[in-house]
């Protein structure tokens, strides 16, 4: 190797060794060793079992129709201004908080590894996420919801406390209120009166926000997929990636370039020709059951645009939904936080807990300082944006603030535990996966 | 209802807190840095003023809180440290070094107020008090101070030495911390109220400094100093049960606001580096990934997330302690946060401004050097990394060294 290449620099060319090992590879990938009992089932993975287990175009949708007229959107208002700094939840906050903590610890954090390697959040689990009402709360009462006013707060305060039982099953249950959340803000009363009673029922349409597309340095307000005005409505083209629950999905909204002047948001039924999905399973966030969305010239109804076009909407359903990542992240550290303490307590080395030494316990501290510091970003972006003030700066600050420090959580709290927080008895190894989502993906959940 | 942004009726505080810090702070921050140990004499008018808004209840330095001020009534209350810590944001926006030598505004100042008895109070009503802690072997492990104090009569006799008196040779008196029996530990640690002029009160010199050199630190030593024993702040007995509590507690009221002159210093290097960049063409974006943006923005973006988070936990802190939360963890968060990003955030700034920042010509180069302190006085960085873990772990200090 020349001393001054850089990473990226020389690549080595391939001589006998590399030539040999390519061979072998090849070996190592044909079914041969396996009809001779030479590998472990297991090591077939998980990954070709969920690729081929999705289907290849959209799940089938219930027949979306208006069954009420509406004369104008419905929305809530922006809270009031509350004149003081204050960081204890509502008395209803606290309710829904409580409760939603008890079904993260008794109804998540217990499938959470199954799911994780099952790449699919349980039907049941999700049925009952429905029953808990969590949608309902962002939708106002007019439309069959509980929402009375703008509750970004709230919504932050649901997605950390489920982020605790577990990321991933967390965003499999909140992917259908980031829809109906987005048709409360933007969708006018054709679209409302269409799309939302069917989120205030029983029977919650999976359904999810695209906003991601995959490809490095993807920046949200410079999309690939493209959007055309025609004679009848639009045509999509492109493809999103990392949506949740994509293969189930009824419904999607989704983010495109419209006619080359900036990004639009699309409400697309995934029954709509030229809609197809693949799995896409990924790092973490696995039981969201993640999929990419392929958009092959599929045309849409001039009905579908979602706000008008405008681009102060499209920038803010972005914020709204860095702002969420923020609390699922907040929700995900402070269980790594939870589960180091009791651990580096009972750990003995040495003769006495291992959190008796500096170098464990400061790594602990700085896990709550920074936990902390992410929060009360967190909650400052969320609470600006519900009374209606400015929140641009204090979005992109808590994305920027939790992409660094919970990515800081996850990493510190495996190396807290070892090597035993490397392997799967321990949930740290998921958060580390879960946290590293943080900070690259957009969309898909909305407060 | 959580809300975290300030409420209205402080705006007029911090309005003119900033005032006060632009127009005579940032005018005389260069000349008292080049003249150390020179008595900035514009501060006298200024703290003339100060006090007069002090009695209107608008004061904006260091100068304490009481426990049980601004105690009236239920629900969330927005209170006196809340309003201190803006106004020493504010102040230290303009220079560090020109607030610790505020007058009347001392750390000590801020003891007193926090475990005087009224009597006390009222005694040093007006009077400059600074705070005599560290000694020659003593600085973190402040349960090990060497300083004795023996009753005599009604007088107590002190003996030691003192070092890092902020404020130390200004100050119309010290608040010195000397134990009453060393075998006895933290415990017999006691604060006593020393007038500078006291016999025996021995200045022995001036330091000098890295940064905050408008602000004088002393070094003195106690020579059969002799003060009386209504001198002694809080309780004379030696309660091994409450141990070092009572004078500790002084910590919790000033460790946030240590945090807020982190804050302070910094916010004054992001707003000077932000102008500049801009200057430069390099435009800072909230909304696009910080990775689509240059390397210059997206590092500032990093720097003003840390900023922001010290920011936010200094005002947590201050608000605990205003509805009478117990806020030790809290204090030692926001000045842990603050303390670390004020210095990470001053020197990268410098960096981001290149030849600019790191001359004279700029007080970016000063900021850097005046946040340095930040992380120690007051207890260290690892200090307060110690008393987070202890609390988020469950360890007394005997088991988590």
């Amino acid at each position: 190797m020349v001393a001054n290449e850089g990473a990226g620099g020389r690549v080595p060319r391939r001589d006998a060794m590399g030539s040999a090992l390519a061979v072998l590879n090849r070996l190592a990938g044909t079914a041969v060793l396996d009809r001779f009992g030479l590998r472990k089932p297991v090591e077939r993975g998980v990954y070709g079992a969920t690729r081929t287990g999705f289907g290849a175009v959209g799940a089938a949708s219930r027949t979306f129709a208006a069954t009420q007229r509406l004369t104008k959107p419905q929305r809530l208002p922006a809270a009031a201004d509350r004149g003081q700094f204050d960081l204890t939840p509502d008395d209803e906050q606290q309710l829904i908080r409580s409760t939603v903590v008890e079904f993260a610890a008794e109804q998540l954090r217990p499938l959470a590894a199954e799911a994780d390697t099952a790449c699919t959040a349980p039907a049941g689990l999700l049925a009952k996420a429905t029953e808990l009402g969590v949608t309902l709360v962002g939708v106002p009462e007019q439309l069959g919801g509980l929402g009375t006013e703008r509750s970004a707060v709230t919504g932050v305060l649901v997605a950390e406390a489920m982020a605790h039982g577990d990321m991933g099953l967390a965003v499999a249950c909140l992917a259908p209120s980031a829809v109906s959340t987005a048709l409360v803000l933007w969708g006018d009363e054709q679209q409302q009166a269409t799309y939302l009673p069917a989120f205030v029922g029983d029977d919650v349409p999976a359904a999810a926000l695209a906003v991601q597309e995959p490809r490095a340095l993807f920046d949200p307000f410079t999309l690939h997929t493209k959007a055309y005005r025609t004679a009848g409505g639009f045509v999509l083209d492109g493809v999103k990636s990392l949506v949740p629950r994509a293969a189930q999905a009824e419904l999607f909204i989704v983010a495109a370039d419209l006619d080359g002047r900036g990004p639009a948001l699309f409400v697309v039924e995934s029954s709509t020709a030229g809609v197809g999905v693949e799995s896409e399973p990924a790092m973490g966030l696995r039981a969201a059951g993640m999929g990419r969305l392929r958009l092959d010239q599929v045309a849409l109804p001039a009905t579908a645009l979602l706000g008008e076009g405008s681009s102060a909407v499209y920038a803010e359903c972005v914020r709204l939904s860095r702002i969420a990542w923020c609390a699922l992240a907040v929700g995900t550290a402070q269980a790594v936080l939870d589960y180091v303490i009791p651990y580096v307590n009972d750990r003995v080395a040495f003769g006495e807990p291992v959190s008796h030494r500096q170098g464990v316990a400061f790594k602990v501290a700085d896990i709550g300082i920074e936990l902390e510091g992410m929060r009360l970003l967190t909650y400052r972006a969320a609470s600006r944006a519900e009374q209606g003030k400015s929140y641009a700066r204090e979005a992109g600050l808590a994305r920027r603030l939790c992409a660094e420090k919970g990515m800081l959580i996850g990493n510190d709290g495996v190396q807290l535990l070892g090597g035993h927080g490397f392997v799967k008895e321990h949930p740290v190894e998921r958060w580390y996966r879960d946290l590293r989502a943080i900070g690259l993906v957009e969309g898909s959940v909305l407060v | 209802m959580i809300n975290l942004e300030i409420p209205g009726k402080f705006q007029q505080l911090v309005d003119q807190a900033h005032q006060a810090a632009a127009e005579f702070f940032r005018p005389n921050s260069r000349k008292y840095d080049q003249a150390e140990h020179t008595y900035p004499k514009e501060l006298d008018m200024l703290a003339a003023l100060l006090d007069g808004l002090s009695a209107a209840g608008g004061g904006a330095g260091a100068g304490g809180v009481r426990r049980g001020s601004d105690d009236s009534g239920k629900g969330n209350k927005n209170g006196a440290n809340l309003r201190l810590l803006l106004g020493t944001i504010e102040m230290c926006w303009g220079d560090v070094g020109l607030l610790l030598s505020m007058p009347r505004q001392g750390l000590g100042n801020a003891a007193i107020g926090s475990v005087a008895t009224d009597e006390q109070l009222a005694r040093y009503q007006g009077k400059w008090a600074a705070m005599a802690i560290t000694e020659p072997d003593t600085g973190s492990d402040s349960g090990a101070i060497r300083t004795t104090a023996v009753l005599d009569g009604d007088h107590y006799v002190l003996n030691g030495e003192k070092i890092f008196v902020t404020a130390g040779e200004r100050a119309d008196c010290v608040v010195v911390w000397a134990t009453l029996d060393r075998s006895l530990g933290k415990a017999a640690i006691k604060s006593f109220v020393v007038d500078r002029d006291t016999p025996g009160f021995e200045l022995v010199r001036l330091e000098h400094k890295l940064g905050i050199r408008a602000s004088d630190t002393a070094h003195f030593r106690l020579d059969n100093v002799r003060v009386h024993k209504d001198n002694l702040l809080g309780s004379p007995e030696i309660n091994t049960e409450q141990g070092f509590a009572g004078v500790m507690q002084t910590f919790d009221n000033t460790r946030p606001l240590v945090a807020a002159m982190a804050v302070g210093v910094a916010r004054a290097a992001l707003e000077e580096t932000r102008r500049i960049l801009e200057e430069s063409g390099v435009a800072i974006d909230y909304d696009r990934p910080a990775f689509a943006q240059s390397a210059a923005a997206a590092t500032f973006l990093q720097l003003e997330a840390d900023w922001e988070a010290a920011y936010l936990l200094s005002l947590e802190a201050a608000w605990m302690a205003d509805n009478r939360k117990p806020n030790s963890l809290q204090a030692s968060m926001a000045k842990a946060k603050a303390g670390r990003s004020a210095s990470d955030i001053t020197l990268r700034c410098v960096e981001l401004t290149g030849s600019l920042g790191y001359s004279e010509n700029s007080l970016l180069e000063k900021w850097a050097r005046d946040s340095k302190i930040l992380d120690i006085f007051e207890g260290t960085q690892q200090i307060q990394q110690l008393i987070v873990a202890r609390r988020l772990l469950g360890k007394s200090s005997s088991e988590l060294k």
